[in-house]
């Protein structure tokens, strides 16, 4: 088992108090596996992607472990995660565009960068050249300035970048909002391709985007304010939903959606709540079409089937 | 109509947000108290000391005493009375000098930042001119040939040659804004480009361009301030610029009555410093990200 | 890059242009007629002056031609170097006693104007990255960008002058002395410097570190600096690329703010008597005398647009952006 996640929470510290945007998240990732998290915007999974790798200055880590490969992350201590980093977790962040330092030659700030972790430029060089060509960059981009390449092309170097160590576990983080359709399949066949040859063992895909994250993803987390609802293998989640949420969130898709013929694009009423102070019972309740007495109780975690587990009180075994 | 009623309460929240913070704000509300206190003292001061600062009323060169408090010139005039009247100039340059540089930068960055193109290229030219101009010196050289100068009139020429630097980054701003989807719903309704500059752009900065307006007054006090140490100051009005000369061109500094060089110097400083810790305290206020560090 | 310079050049180009305008306008907008103000009070003090500004005038001011000829006759003049005769000081030429007193002047701007760069630079950086520090550099920085000029440099020159009498309060030297390359004179004449550099140098200061400080912490939380922490970059070489990229903007920083630092110059100079073009623009407004003003104006936008011109090929050395060509044509 590559990452094993217990009970993890992490807080947002704001004026008006602390945000509890991880609340208690448990999950477990296969070695070789691709798990995509999806979500709406404000429901914790970036700042899941995030605590795996670098909480930033406003984050704090208030309980629950992650242990990668045996080890246990030091998640709160940011010294101590910076051994891990880059070598066994990393990440292809959410703005790749600007992720390189405009001011330096890409193979230069490649080489410092390397040197700074105490690897050495000149026996990576080769390794890095291939991987460049591999994903339709030649060699001369390490003698370019990142303003002179497209964006897509910086996607792709960052993507190289990130992975360069052969980490086990990478974080990728809406690599795909930014680029045009093309381009995000593109970077999604090539994450793909990344696992396949094993430069990466185990991925999170971090998308706001199902459709997108169907196609490459070997199993899917549906998160609603700042805890999983329902994990299953991609297929299933798309074709028999259980939790009232993640059937909501399949049904505002419209690609995926039009497999089902007469379903309908209908959007997600309602807002989710706040994590201030969240509610207790199901989080879900006061959007739910289903809610009922039994839902202001904490929801029992059900295994429907294999590999599919569902945080509602409503679904049937 | 029910999303722009929605939009509208919500930017007045903002409002509201914001002056609360603004008020909480220890920046901003020491550096407010600075410029209040001695804008007060510039106002009120003058009415309850004698009315001509030039007047000779005491003994020559004193040092601060219980009537004269911040003792007397080498003619034997009162440093206080011509220190709040000196005030009372300093602001009334800051606030005219200021504002002209604001309102012809404003109206410069908009007009290019909207409009585009050849008007563009032509302000923008203009604006790069007046900026590398040394503005102190193109100062001198018109305030000498004045025969007669006011502080309005100062005040006016300052604010001709300190605009460039708000109009560059309000046309920045407006080139940004001027695509933004609400202001393309404004010109399909069929606004008019000024009422779409005022009604949907500048809201839109706003804290900008507050910010701005304190710099320029800051700037313009400054500026105001060392023509008049050249001797360029106003001929009929006393400054705090015209202290400092005065004192130094009577040998104050060998005589070592400091009562009359100090007190002009330090009210600027503290006007200027005040006005841009308050800035420091409002950039706080308006970007929520600093706040919460 | 062509493009950028090309533009560069124009600008500064039409801005000589605008300042030589200026001076050939304003005396002849102005109120009343000063130059015929000028003469007439000095055909009572100096006859002789007098009379050598009235040939000068009839060459190139005369009112007997066309406005255009007036203009153009002015140009002429200029380029062949000949900015009148000083009033105060005749019968030197404007040129000459200009270019006498320009070595004390730069002597005391570039070294101020460049240390407090260098020197404000590195504080602001360390401030950025230091509490404690930043909590002193910030509020005296901007106390001393609100000091101004002439008021530090009466302070200073009162308590290390008067006070301590640690240093000379007035001229570029000893009265006693004359100007030869000796020893004493040098001394003599770096301890007449130190004051007046000083004040021109602290002023000035608290701006770059304030700059520096604001660009070094904006650079700090810029995606490339995130994208750095996230794959475990060292702090040291992610403050080495922020400070790198945080000096870009204060090279155009410097020349804008060149001005600005001149005009500090000027006044500082009259504080301390010191003999550069403050102290002799101050003798010009005092006797009127319009051409030395005016020559003196000419020289110091001169100046100022070498400088910028200096600081832009600087900054396209520097920044790869620029000299891509991709970013630099807006100016």
């Amino acid at each position: 088992m590559a990452l094993q996640v217990e009970d993890l929470r992490v807080h947002y510290r704001t004026t008006k108090g602390d945000v509890h945007a991880l609340d208690g998240v448990s999950f477990s990732l296969e070695d070789g596996e691709i798990v995509g998290l999806a979500g709406e915007s404000g429901c914790g999974k970036t700042t899941l992607g995030k605590s795996l790798i670098r909480l930033d200055g406003r984050m704090r880590h208030v309980g629950g472990s992650a242990v990668l490969d045996g080890d246990e992350l030091p998640i709160g201590d940011d010294r101590a995660m910076n051994a891990r980093r880059w070598k066994e977790v990393s990440i292809i962040p959410q703005y790749s565009m600007s992720a390189l330092n405009p001011t330096r030659k890409i193979g230069k700030m490649t080489a410092e960068l390397l040197r700074a972790r105490g690897k050495s430029y000149r026996s990576l060089k080769g390794e890095l050249v291939r991987r460049l060509e591999l994903v339709g960059l030649s060699e001369k981009v390490l003698d370019n300035y990142p303003i002179e390449l497209s964006g897509g092309m910086k996607q792709r170097v960052v993507m190289v970048l990130s992975t360069l160590l052969d980490p086990s576990l990478l974080i990728a983080d809406e690599v795909t909002s930014a680029l045009d359709v093309t381009n995000q399949k593109a970077v999604a066949e090539t994450l793909v391709k990344f696992r396949d040859m094993g430069f990466v063992k185990s991925m999170i895909v971090v998308t706001h985007d199902l459709s997108l994250v169907y196609q490459i993803a070997d199993t899917i987390m549906v998160m609603y304010a700042g805890r999983i609802v329902e994990k299953s293998p991609a297929e299933t989640i798309i074709k028999a939903p259980k939790h009232p949420y993640t059937k909501a969130l399949i049904g505002a898709l419209p690609e995926v959606g039009l497999e089902y013929g007469d379903e309908r694009l209908k959007s997600i009423p309602g807002k989710p709540p706040h994590l201030l102070e969240p509610p207790t019972g199901c989080r879900f309740r006061d959007r739910c079409p289903l809610a009922s007495e039994e839902c202001f109780q904490e929801p029992p975690k059900v295994v429907v089937d294999e590999g599919h587990e569902v945080a509602c009180w409503k679904a049937e075994v | 109509m029910s999303a722009e009623a929605v939009l509208q309460t919500e930017t007045v929240g903002k409002r509201n947000e914001h002056l609360y913070f603004a008020l909480r704000n220890p920046k901003v509300a020491i550096g407010m108290s600075v410029v209040l206190l001695l804008l007060l003292a510039g106002l009120v001061g003058p009415l309850f000391i004698s009315a001509d600062p030039m007047e000779y009323i005491g003994p020559k060169s004193e040092a601060p005493s219980a009537d004269y408090w911040f003792g007397t010139t080498y003619f034997g005039q009162d440093v206080f009375a011509q220190f709040v009247h000196g005030l009372r100039s300093s602001y009334l340059v800051g606030a005219l000098g200021g504002g002209i540089a604001f309102v012809i930068g404003l109206t410069v960055g908009f007009t290019a930042g909207y409009r585009g193109g050849l008007v563009d290229e032509f302000l923008n030219m203009i604006t790069n001119v007046v900026l590398v101009l040394p503005a102190l010196a193109v100062l001198i050289v018109i305030s000498s040939y004045l025969e007669v100068r006011g502080v309005v009139t100062q005040a006016v020429i300052i604010g001709l040659f300190s605009w460039p630097w708000v109009a560059r980054a309000v046309r920045a701003q407006t080139f940004t804004l001027r695509n933004r989807d609400y202001v393309d719903l404004a010109r399909l309704t069929g606004k008019r480009a000024p009422q779409i500059i005022m009604r949907e752009i500048m809201p839109n900065m706003a804290s900008y361009l507050l910010m701005s307006m304190i710099l320029l007054f800051g700037g313009a006090i400054l500026f105001a301030a060392m023509l008049d140490f050249i001797g360029l100051g106003p001929s009929n009005a006393v400054s705090l610029g015209t202290m400092m000369q005065q004192s130094m061109a009577w040998s104050s500094l060998h005589l070592g009555t400091w009562w009359w060089f100090v007190p002009p110097g330090l009210a600027i400083t503290a006007i200027v410093g005040a006005l841009y810790i308050t800035n420091v305290g409002l950039d706080e206020v308006f970007n929520p990200k600093l706040r919460e560090m | 890059m062509g493009r950028y310079f090309r533009r560069k050049l124009l600008i500064y180009g039409l801005t000589f242009v605008i300042a030589v305008s200026i001076n050939f306008a304003v005396p002849r907008l102005m109120p009343g007629d000063p130059v015929a103000r000028m003469l007439t009070r000095n055909s009572v003090s100096n006859p002789e002056s007098s009379e050598a500004m009235r040939s000068y005038f009839d060459n190139v001011f005369g009112f007997d031609v066309p406005v255009w000829q007036q203009y153009l006759n002015y140009w002429a003049a200029l380029f062949k170097g000949d900015l009148g005769v000083s009033v105060y000081a005749f019968p030197a030429s404007v040129s000459s006693v200009v270019l006498d007193a320009l070595p004390y002047t730069l002597a005391l701007l570039l070294p101020s104007i460049l240390l407090s760069w260098v020197v404000g630079n590195a504080l602001g950086a360390k401030a950025a990255r230091n509490k404690l520090l930043d909590n002193g550099v910030l509020p005296i920085g901007y106390i001393l960008t609100a000091v101004p000029y002439m008021w530090l440099a009466i302070l200073l020159a009162w308590l290390f002058g008067i006070i301590l009498g640690w240093f000379p309060v007035a001229g570029g030297y000893s009265f006693a002395l004359t100007p030869n390359f000796s020893w004493p004179f040098i001394v003599d004449l770096l301890h007449h410097w130190v004051l007046p550099f000083l004040s021109l140098f602290i002023v000035a200061l608290g701006g770059w570190a304030i700059g520096m400080r604001n660009l070094v912490i904006y650079e700090l939380e810029s995606d490339y600096s995130n994208y750095l922490q996230a794959l475990g970059a060292p702090t040291r070489l992610i403050r080495r690329y922020a400070f790198r990229n945080a000096v870009l903007p204060q090279i155009t920083g410097l020349a804008l703010q060149l001005g600005v630092v001149v005009g500090g110059a000027l006044v500082t100079e009259v504080v301390f008597a010191y003999p550069g073009l403050g102290s002799l623009l101050l003798n010009a407004v005092t006797n009127q005398d319009f051409f030395l003003l005016q020559g003196i104006l000419l020289f110091i936008v001169i100046g100022v647009l070498l400088f910028n011109f200096l600081a832009d090929v600087v900054y396209v050395l520097v920044d790869p952006r620029t000299r891509l060509g991709l970013e630099g044509g807006q100016s």
